[in-house]
């Protein structure tokens, strides 16, 4: 077997993630989003092409293929063209670094690990080349010659670029438990500790799932877009195959955040509680399919987050993002310093800021779920008292 | 021509970091929440609106010239075609406007039928009104949950009159059909299940906090400014006054009838919407007691055959879900009226729109296109 040479493995994984990754946007997300949507809204959605509505992102994207492709005058022509190149190109790139799993041995003398490669300034490249799609919305939306999307794209420059900083602050507080920007070290340190770094970066999470939802565009944050204000704002002049590139960057980039959040948050390919003894059954699961249900509750949580929440309005989302998360990471950055100094050398820190951590979340979801009953009491008290028994 | 210089008296309110350029911004008529075909004419700042003008008239269609050219009953199908999510309530404004002409006497089974319908299309407009306003705020799914309820009453219209949007569903002197059998059991049926259902928008939408901080305090305005406007309905309950039509002029049988009128001090878009979430829990109890009340009976008065009123001009109006809809109607003796004039509630509430989006961003006019509730039919006729 002279063929797999370690290197012809490398392009053989980067030509499956290419051409799967679009495959798996196309027909399983996009046919999940349209049928959970369905789901919790009391209807069906697709269910018509194909068994059971499996062959609607065929027909999707046969339908945007042969769709018109228009440029429209006044364009500045050469950046409209590229803006759609811009916003897939960075997110599949990044996908190159996700640890999807540790080493598959192919047979006796040939194994490859599930990654295409595993860079040490690993989480740097990925912010980097990641904000980098961000151009690819703020210029086509600049270069449509349309108002809408000229706001649009002036929202996202605003929005993306602004949730760039509590996105990378939340990772700070990883790489101070990790020491390693390599997104494999940090799986495996997680192994290594028996601690998934969710539990003491609680905080750092949230924060950055929540810049990661505002970093792709998606509801609650889904402000360049905004169908009822703007019109689908920045891609509103984009038709056919461009429009399928800005579609399938935001679901690709929705990926990588999703496979980012796993991997640093969740502890990647390791099943959960790789510690305990206890749980070893689990390992019938392989380890990448761990890292895909991971990935998929994710995945899931964007499409949740979709069909429950209305949309912040644009200041209300710039005032959030600045006067809020980035405080947060940065005294989050140092109450994760404090731990790990508190201990030096072990962990016992990590552990005890994780049960802190742990104790004041559930605190607060009691206290909101009580506010929310007090405020819920208070607005029945304001009606009369005969029409009670119907309200 | 040179801008003046900052600060200047022709010029005070200028920044003197930014040079401002104003932005002018055509917001539809085909833009997906300007609910139907209204045609907005900004001048923004970025996003900060700092006019908005309406252009109404892309619907126009003659109707006060219409009525004058057909007789008197010919005229009720035409009134489906303006407020057209909900034709019930036109129809009764209209007849009830022939029927003070005539001195008609409604008997007491068609009155309780008319209520009965006015109130599922009241709830069948607030369904519309809460899904498409939550769909222009970006919160998909209460738009789906409503329109599965109003499917349901669109049902009951099915089966009553055959029609489920332009019901042409009363005439004048009372009904054209009495109920199906079965219809009000399935109705009380149905209304049993229906504050649960309300329960449900309401969980999704009143104490969310980003449905919170894009309604409260957007586009307030008093009590007093609604008055001097016109403006009628829930915007103007919303604003605090208990002004309404079936409480203040009762007609038909709502003085029998045991219901609240919801108001809100606060006259924001917060609060319009409380209030007509409430006004949908009252029109339920109006309906529980309606169906309560139904006994046989009549459900036509007596009426000629060919309609001829005196020569009088005669104004009557209704509280529909929207404010009050009002005809005014001159006859001169024959069987065509002289003149029909309309009194939109939806076209004079949309007057206050200019005054309530100044200063706010542009995702602010969708919510408050939304929380004046107009149906474009209606404003330009």
């Amino acid at each position: 077997m002279k063929v797999l040479t370690p290197t012809v493995l490398t392009y053989l994984k980067v030509v499956l993630l290419v051409a799967v990754v679009p495959a798996i946007v196309g027909f399983v997300i996009v046919l999940a989003e349209r049928r959970l949507m369905g789901f919790m809204q009391a209807r069906l959605g697709p269910n018509r092409v194909g068994p059971k509505g499996t062959l609607q992102g065929l027909a999707d994207l046969l339908k945007l293929v042969t769709k018109e492709d228009i440029t429209p005058s006044g364009a500045e022509k050469a950046v409209h063209f590229l803006s759609p190149v811009l916003s897939v190109i960075p997110a599949l790139t990044a996908l190159a670094l996700i640890p999807f799993g540790p080493t598959l041995r192919l047979s006796r003398t040939v194994s490859t690990p599930l990654y295409v490669t595993d860079v040490n300034v690993g989480l740097l490249f990925l912010l980097a080349i990641t904000s980098i799609g961000v151009y690819g919305i703020i210029l086509g939306g600049w270069s449509s010659n349309n108002k809408y999307s000229l706001l649009g794209g002036l929202r996202s420059a605003a929005q993306l670029v602004s949730y760039e900083v509590p996105m990378g602050l939340a990772l700070v507080s990883v790489l101070l438990m990790t020491r390693s920007l390599s997104l494999v070290e940090i799986v495996q340190r997680q192994e290594r500790i028996h601690l998934w770094f969710v539990f003491p970066g609680l905080v750092a999470f949230f924060l950055y799932f929540v810049a990661g939802v505002a970093e792709t565009n998606r509801n609650p944050f889904d402000l360049p877009e905004a169908e009822s204000e703007l019109v689908s704002g920045f891609n509103t002049e984009y038709s056919g195959v461009k429009f399928a590139f800005f579609f399938l960057g935001e679901y690709t980039a929705m990926i990588v955040i999703s496979c980012v959040a796993a991997t640093v948050f969740l502890g990647g390919w390791l099943r959960p509680f790789p510690s305990v003894k206890a749980l070893a059954f689990l390992d019938v699961v392989p380890p990448a399919i761990w890292f895909l249900i991971k990935t998929g509750f994710f995945l899931f949580a964007y499409i949740w987050f979709r069909s429950t929440f209305p949309r912040y309005r644009f200041d209300q989302l710039m005032a959030l993002g600045w006067k809020w998360m980035i405080p947060l990471a940065l005294v989050n950055i140092v109450v994760v310093a404090s731990a790990i100094l508190a201990t030096p050398g072990r962990t016992n820190g990590l552990f005890a800021l994780a049960w802190i951590y742990g104790g004041l979340f559930l605190v607060m979801a009691l206290l909101a779920k009580l506010r929310r009953a007090l405020a819920r009491r208070e607005r029945l008290a304001a009606i009369p008292q005969g029409a009670r028994e119907s309200a | 021509m040179p801008r003046p210089a900052d600060g200047s008296p022709e010029n005070p309110g200028a920044h003197t970091l930014f040079d401002v350029q104003e932005m002018e911004l055509n917001f539809g008529p085909q833009h997906p929440s300007t609910h139907g075909v209204l045609r907005l004419v900004l001048k923004v700042d970025g996003e900060k609106i700092l006019e908005a003008k309406p252009d109404v008239g892309y619907l126009h269609r003659g109707t006060e010239k219409l009525f004058e050219t057909e007789t008197y009953p010919m005229g009720i199908p035409h009134t489906d075609r303006m407020d057209y999510v909900a034709a019930a309530t036109n129809n009764h404004a209209f007849c009830l406007t022939i029927e003070k002409l005539l001195g008609v006497e409604i008997p007491r089974r068609a009155q309780l039928i008319r209520v009965i319908l006015d109130e599922l299309q009241r709830l069948s407009s607030h369904l519309v009104w809460l899904g498409t306003s939550g769909i222009d705020l970006g919160a998909v799914t209460p738009f789906w949950y409503a329109f599965r309820e109003r499917e349901q009453i669109l049902d009951f219209f099915e089966e009553y009159c055959g029609a489920r949007l332009t019901l042409n569903c009363m005439r004048i002197g009372g009904l054209p059909f009495d109920l199906t059998p079965g219809w009000i059991e399935r109705l009380s049926e149905f209304l049993d299940d229906l504050p649960a259902r309300i329960d449900d928008y309401e969980q999704l939408l009143t104490d969310n906090r980003i449905w919170k901080k894009r309604t409260v305090g957007v586009g307030v305005i008093s009590a007093e400014e609604c008055i001097e406007w016109g403006l009628t309905g829930p915007v103007l309950r919303g604003s605090g006054r208990e002004w309404d039509l079936r409480r203040a002029q009762p007609y038909e049988c709502y003085d029998e009838l045991d219901f609240i009128v919801p108001t809100r001090p606060g006259g924001d878009t917060y609060d319009r919407y409380i209030v007509r979430v409430q006004e949908m829990r009252q029109s339920v109890r109006i309906l529980k007691q309606c169906v309560a009340k139904l006994g046989p009976g009549e459900i036509r008065g007596k009426v000629p055959r060919v309609i001829k009123p005196p020569a009088e001009e005669v104004y009557a109006s209704i509280e529909a879900p929207k404010g009050e809809l009002g005809f005014y109607c001159v006859s001169n003796g024959t069987n065509r009226p002289y003149r029909m004039h309309c009194r939109p509630p939806s076209f004079i509430n949309l007057q206050a729109l200019p005054r309530l989006a100044k200063g706010h961003l542009i995702s602010d006019l969708v919510a408050l296109i939304g929380t004046i509730d107009i149906v474009l039919g209606e404003v330009d006729r």
